[in-house]
């Protein structure tokens, strides 16, 4: 051993740096390539967490920082201000049905791009389309596409003679809920499609093949091996879009911005609404953190899951 | 430590063709398919999604050509443009600060790019590769860090930024994009150096190589793909954020795409739009294209980093 190696050592000194020992030892080189991640993070992240929670606890508005209250922000938001209370169930109705909806999609999608046919590459290319672009982008075509006197869709509709009257579309709260949704499922459901479809790739084509011997129908086949194989990727992709519906801003910005009279804000929105429009630092503050019990579950849920496969 | 490894399959998995079966039956039929069959099983259904998919985007393409009579006029049907004209990309090069907004937006892009990926590539190399006290907890911190949203962040960030005069300063957002960056990338460059086979590095550590060394000269050149779609990612996020933007940014001309459109080209109740749609067309033309350069890649990188939902 000593022999084979000790040759290479001598010829190759020459042209070797010189060692310095802190970048020899595991530890100290460990630590220090870590230090930019962990400083930018720090700084950027952790601290200004730490100054959220402190805003929400005091009066600040705009530009200063205020007195400490106490809870006194929560407590207000709680019990008076019925547009945050309204934000609440929003939040929860848009994350709920939009994820039900993109999970649906995101099966179908997957399940029809598993299959040969021609230009296979660019129906994928154009089906993930909507979430590579822009959100705030397509979610003003989206907003030209439901204008209230202007709407193509209503236009198509009504010309083809599938409705009477066109719809309006930000005109009552469940109207704008509908059309958060829309959108929401339109930008989402790509996302969902793609992963289920790398996630059906990785399945052993036998076991098709053997459930097809054993005289089992499509259907069957969906439910008992693609389901079941495509289980950790659906739990990932299902608790990642959870947090990010959960905590979107800028679709319902863009689309409603809370029209009509403030019924269709989410959480993200009214925090900016009352903290930037609104010029109430802390109560904007303890709007958003309002997100982080509900968030923390769902982060906890995705540690589990991945823990566990 | 042994657990971050598991967070993800170790090298993204290219997509297969989705060709299952190369038979020598045409291509993608299986035994007992009609042709009737196939289109209600497989035509149908990817036509349907397409139009769905991709009808926003020829809206935003035909508005874009529309001259300003002719946008409101839903007399004559509206899915077609009679005389095309370029008026609206003159306006919005001539009448507002859209070259600069683009400008902005590229700079703030490339510069958070790099800075997050030099980060990422320095954290994953040593959470990846060397052993030390605490690289597990680190990990799963930089994970969670993944998992929060930007909604949580802004309003105590806005703070910062104030305290720190960097209002209306491309630095603020080149320095806060990395909060949501840097732990994405990171995850996926782990995953990345954990699938490349340790035993390069040891024989060249063997043969007098530093640890700096083997980690330039033999981890990173093989880490390419890696790497590579860490910063695709990572440039089209950035390309498409928003809000810490929409918060630091006020003045026009320090504007990014996304929030000068916003903010410039709907006036009150006024929407302007054609030059609405042509900017959205030529804002989501750069990571279109990245993209359809690089589909595969991207979809497995998809599917190892989950991004948005």
């Amino acid at each position: 051993m000593r022999a084979a190696i000790q040759p290479a050592e001598a010829g190759r000194a020459a042209y070797r740096r010189p060692r310095i020992p802190v970048f020899e030892r595991e530890a100290p080189l460990g630590y220090l390539l870590l230090a930019p991640a962990l400083l930018v993070l720090l700084v950027f992240l952790a601290y200004p967490f730490v100054i959220g929670l402190w805003l929400s606890v005091t009066d600040s508005e705009a530009g200063a920082i205020g007195r400490f209250v106490g809870l006194a922000n929560y407590r207000f938001e709680f019990t008076h201000d019925r547009v945050f209370l309204s934000s609440i169930s929003n939040t929860f109705v848009y994350t709920a049905v939009t994820t039900v909806f993109k999970l649906v999609l995101g099966l179908v999608m997957a399940v029809l791009l598993n299959q040969a046919f021609p230009f296979q590459r660019f129906v994928r290319a154009a089906l993930l389309l909507p979430f590579i672009i822009p959100t705030v982008l397509s979610t003003l075509a989206w907003r030209w596409m439901f204008d209230p006197t202007f709407s193509v869709i209503n236009w198509v509709a009504t010309h083809s003679g599938i409705a009477r009257q066109g719809v309006n579309w930000f005109g009552s709260p469940q109207m704008a809920m509908v059309s958060l949704i829309v959108v929401n499922v339109w930008r989402g459901a790509p996302f969902y499609g793609i992963s289920f479809l790398a996630g059906l790739q990785v399945i052993p084509i036998e076991l098709y093949e053997a459930a097809r011997v054993d005289g089992g129908t499509r259907w069957q086949q969906f439910l008992h091996i693609t389901l079941p194989m495509l289980r950790p990727v659906l739990l990932v992709v299902l608790l990642l879009s959870t947090i990010l519906t959960f905590a979107d801003f800028q679709l319902p910005f863009v689309l409603t911005n809370g029209a009509p009279y403030s019924s269709s804000h989410v959480l993200a929105t009214w925090a900016y609404a009352q903290a930037i429009q609104g010029g109430n630092l802390g109560i904007g503050a303890a709007v958003s953190l309002v997100l982080f019990p509900v968030l923390s579950v769902v982060i906890a849920g995705v540690l589990i899951v991945l823990r566990h496969e | 430590m042994g657990l971050l490894g598991r967070l993800q399959p170790a090298a993204p998995p290219a997509l297969r063709g989705g060709i299952r079966r190369r038979p020598r039956r045409a291509r993608g039929y299986e035994i007992g398919d009609t042709l009737l069959g196939r289109w209600a099983r497989i035509y149908i259904p990817v036509l349907l999604l397409l139009f769905v998919t991709l009808f926003p985007f020829y809206w935003m393409f035909i508005t874009s050509f529309k001259s300003p009579s002719e946008l409101l006029d839903f007399s004559r049907s509206p899915l077609f443009v009679i005389h095309p004209t370029l008026e609206h990309y003159r306006h919005l090069f001539t009448q507002t600060h859209f070259a600069r907004w683009t400008l902005n937006t590229a700079i703030v892009a490339v510069v958070s790019t790099m800075l997050s990926l030099v980060c990422s590539i320095l954290a994953g190399y040593s959470l990846a590769r060397l052993r030390y006290r605490g690289a597990d907890a680190i990990g799963w911190a930089i994970f969670v860090t993944y998992l929060v949203p930007p909604t949580l962040l802004f309003l105590p960030l806005a703070f910062l930024i104030r305290q720190l005069h960097l209002f209306n300063n491309l630095w603020s957002l080149i320095l806060t994009y990395p909060t949501f960056l840097i732990p994405f990338s990171t995850w996926l460059l782990i995953g990345y150096f954990r699938s490349i086979p340790r035993e390069l590095e040891e024989s060249a550590l063997v043969d007098g190589a530093t640890r700096v060394q083997t980690m330039v000269r033999i981890l990173l050149p093989l880490a390419v793909p890696g790497i590579l779609s860490a910063g695709m990612f990572a440039f089209t996020l950035s390309w498409n954020e928003f809000l810490y933007s929409l918060i630091f940014m006020n003045d026009t001309i320090a504007k990014t795409i996304p929030v000068g459109v916003t903010s410039e080209l709907i006036r009150g109740d006024d929407f302007f739009w054609g030059e609405l749609m042509a900017a959205s067309l030529l804002g989501s033309l750069p990571v279109a294209l990245l993209y359809s350069f690089f589909v595969d890649r991207f979809v497995a990188g998809l599917t190892a980093g989950a991004v948005k939902g």
